[in-house]
């Protein structure tokens, strides 16, 4: 039996968390660019410190335009709620400290973002969390590295830089008969690809900073809770189950049910931890977010334009998107994916390291930065600007070739974005044939 | 707080606080396929203005043990065992949508112990649709939907919670999806076969506050006017822009009226 239709993505996308604002009728959300809020008597002051009254007391806990992102984000993931952050990096953090501590352990895909990997390879560990990173393609391999004290399992929706596919149910699955929660950062692939939620997975981020955006003008991040995973039956999430002293031992389980995760991570996290978003930025995400569905559509539909230009072409050895059949996951691809695998992909060279130096300076279109996500089309040469310490040795333990390029592709004509890369092409091609 | 009532387990939200006989006691009663974290705020609001406050949840629901009751009737009477269990001798009761049938029927059966009651989202008759009963009765996700839809005004179907980040459709239909098999059906069905309310209307001597959502859609303002009739001396609150989910609809207003009563 089918139940009433819920509002669509495109839909929601303009919509959700919005009404025209009370006070001036404003059918924009308005940027209420105010560190505090008014407290018309000093009982309705109590019950907002006292979470007795709906409101917002000081902005680095709750702000009303970051409630409207909060909510627009929370409605496309299906979740129960969110939390509007300073990036995607401080949403991932604070994830993290919301569900552990000291002497805890989280199991992580080894294709991650870098600044994910650093923070869990190189700064957690300081304060006692370990992280073991494993092969994103090997299900089993999330389940082996699991441990007593193991409290998350974390992923993309698709690697870096190889974009592996995960297969969200089997790790969704590995996690749960474990009693954890599967946390999955969807930058790449946003709500309009993919809905991590759907799939099994616990909690989502975004770097709000990429496609939810689109116009690469502000940094920042978006925790969502799906509200699905049963922290009590779990009993390995103290945060969440048992008496908060910092909160007058309030249990957010107990009085929060689906949104105990989201709940804690506002009431501990944003307060203690302040990685707040400024509500001008949540405006301007919320200006990217409205015509999301329109722009994922054009970014996917000029990708595989570029992707099948790039295949054929004799100076490109090889691309890596997982439509294409030498993808080791596109039948997963298929299955998660079928609008598409996204705008961001790397393709090698068929040359070295100035090959791709010389490409990078052959292009005019493309802008040489590093970013993606933007509706401008980017590239990047990895061996000679992010990871340019490294010999080429290095690089290919890390899936990286000294000509491999990384383009994140915008919403231009796909035609001028090609004509685009054939000058680059060009200009490494003359650099191969100058070598012999 | 955990009791035992007929060798099952029964939860009670009492904000970490024991009785104390010496206050007076607001108990708040969830309504069908939900649990005591609806009343979360007005539970603390109330429980920080000098009363007792228990939020329980029903017999297989949230974290009470047993099979759900199959008529107000039944719920009523285990209600009245709850009290009884939990040293409760006079309350207040504020009930949403088959919780506020609980109330009344309380409030007729024992006039002596129940001093007021309000009645949120409500109507009587309560009749529920063939399509809510029969995807209830097949354990259909379908019945989910159907009551988060319909329960939310058409404005609040797209948001605009007070309560900074939370998506109250999401977070409703979590809500029944975490309820047990069949708990649902047990509970529509019992609206559904109430038909002695308005009898019992007229046996209730406490003061009765009704609390309507303009824009309900499952129990809706032109629906109450039996209820209405039966209680003349209701006080009578609806509250605008809101739907039958008035807990999370309109927090802040629900609050300032069920002041009006408690």
């Amino acid at each position: 039996m089918a139940g009433p239709d819920y509002p669509k993505l495109d839909t929601l996308a303009l919509h959700a968390g919005a009404q025209p604002d009370p006070a001036t009728g404003a059918r924009a959300t308005p940027i209420y660019q105010s560190t505090s809020f008014c407290f018309p008597d000093s009982d309705y002051a109590a019950s907002l410190f006292n979470i007795e009254r709906a409101g917002h007391v000081y902005s680095r806990l709750s702000n009303p335009t970051n409630a409207v992102l909060e909510e627009r984000i929370a409605a496309l993931e299906d979740g129960v709620g969110a939390i509007a952050t300073a990036s995607g990096q401080a949403a991932l953090h604070l994830a993290i400290m919301t569900l552990m501590g000291a002497g805890s352990h989280i199991v992580a895909s080894a294709a991650l973002y870098g600044g994910s990997h650093n923070l869990m390879a190189y700064t957690l560990p300081r304060f006692g969390i370990e992280t073991t990173f494993v092969d994103p393609r090997d299900p089993e391999a999330f389940k082996s590295a699991i441990r007593d004290n193991t409290r998350l399992i974390f992923a993309e929706t698709v690697g870096n830089p190889g974009l592996d596919v995960l297969n969200i149910p089997a790790v969704a699955e590995v996690a749960h008969e474990a009693g954890l929660p599967l946390m999955i950062d969807s930058t790449f692939t946003t709500p309009y690809l993919i809905k991590p939620f759907m799939l099994g997975a616990d909690i989502i981020m975004h770097s709000a900073t990429k496609f939810l955006s689109g116009h690469g003008i502000v940094i920042g991040g978006l925790l969502v809770d799906g509200g699905r995973f049963d922290w009590d039956a779990s009993g390995k999430f103290p945060t969440l189950t048992e008496p908060y002293v910092g909160f007058h031992n309030l249990v957010f389980s107990e009085e929060f049910g689906p949104a105990a995760f989201i709940q804690r991570a506002r009431k501990e996290g944003l307060r203690d931890m302040g990685a707040c978003m400024s509500p001008t930025t949540a405006f301007h995400i919320m200006q990217g977010i409205e015509t999301l569905g329109i722009r994922m559509a054009r970014h996917v539909e000029n990708t595989r334009k570029i992707v099948d230009f790039l295949a054929a072409h004799d100076m490109v050895a090889r691309v890596g998107y997982p439509e294409l059949s030498n993808h080791p996951d596109k039948a997963l691809a298929e299955q998660l994916l079928p609008k598409g695998c996204g705008a961001v992909f790397s393709f090698d060279l068929a040359g070295d390291r100035d090959a791709g130096i010389a490409f990078v300076d052959g292009l005019t279109l493309f802008s040489h930065l590093a970013n993606v996500g933007d509706a401008k089309s980017l590239v990047i040469h990895p061996a000679s600007t992010t990871h340019h310490r490294m010999d080429a040795d290095a690089l290919a333990a890390g899936g990286i070739g000294e000509g491999t390029i990384r383009l994140s592709i915008g919403l231009e004509d796909a035609d001028d974005l090609i004509d685009d890369l054939k000058q680059g092409l060009r200009a490494a091609s003359k650099i191969m044939q100058k070598k012999g | 707080m955990k009791l035992t009532v007929n060798n099952e387990s029964v939860y009670g939200y009492t904000n970490s606080k024991t009785h104390n006989p010496s206050l007076p006691t607001v108990i708040f009663v969830h309504g069908s396929g939900m649990d005591h974290t609806v009343w979360t705020l007005a539970s603390r609001h109330f429980a920080r203005h000098g009363n007792n406050v228990f939020a329980v949840d029903l017999p297989g629901h949230g974290r009470s043990s047993g099979q759900p009751l199959s008529s107000v009737e039944a719920m009523a009477e285990w209600l009245q065992e709850v009290m009884s269990e939990a040293g409760i001798e006079q309350a207040k009761i504020v009930g949403h949508s088959l919780g506020s049938l609980i109330a009344l029927e309380l409030a007729a059966q024992k006039p002596e112990k129940i001093t007021g009651i309000a009645m949120v989202g409500t109507t009587l008759p309560m009749p529920v649709s063939d399509a809510i009963l029969n995807a209830a009765q097949a354990d259909d996700h379908a019945a989910f939907d159907m009551l988060t839809q319909w329960g939310f005004s058409k404005r609040h179907q797209f948001g605009g919670n007070r309560n900074s980040g939370l998506w109250m459709v999401g977070n409703t239909l979590r809500l029944y999806e975490r309820s047990r098999p069949g708990v649902l059906f047990h509970d529509m069905s019992a609206c559904n076969d109430y038909s002695e309310g308005v009898a019992s209307a007229a046996k209730v001597q406490c003061p009765v506050l009704l609390l309507l959502g303009a824009e309900d859609r499952l129990t809706p303002v032109r629906s109450t006017k039996a209820l209405r009739e039966a209680l003349p001396a209701a006080d009578v609150c609806i509250l605008d822009g809101a739907g039958h989910t008035i807990m999370v609809e309109a927090p802040n207003a629900m609050l300032d009226a069920l002041h009006r009563l408690l």
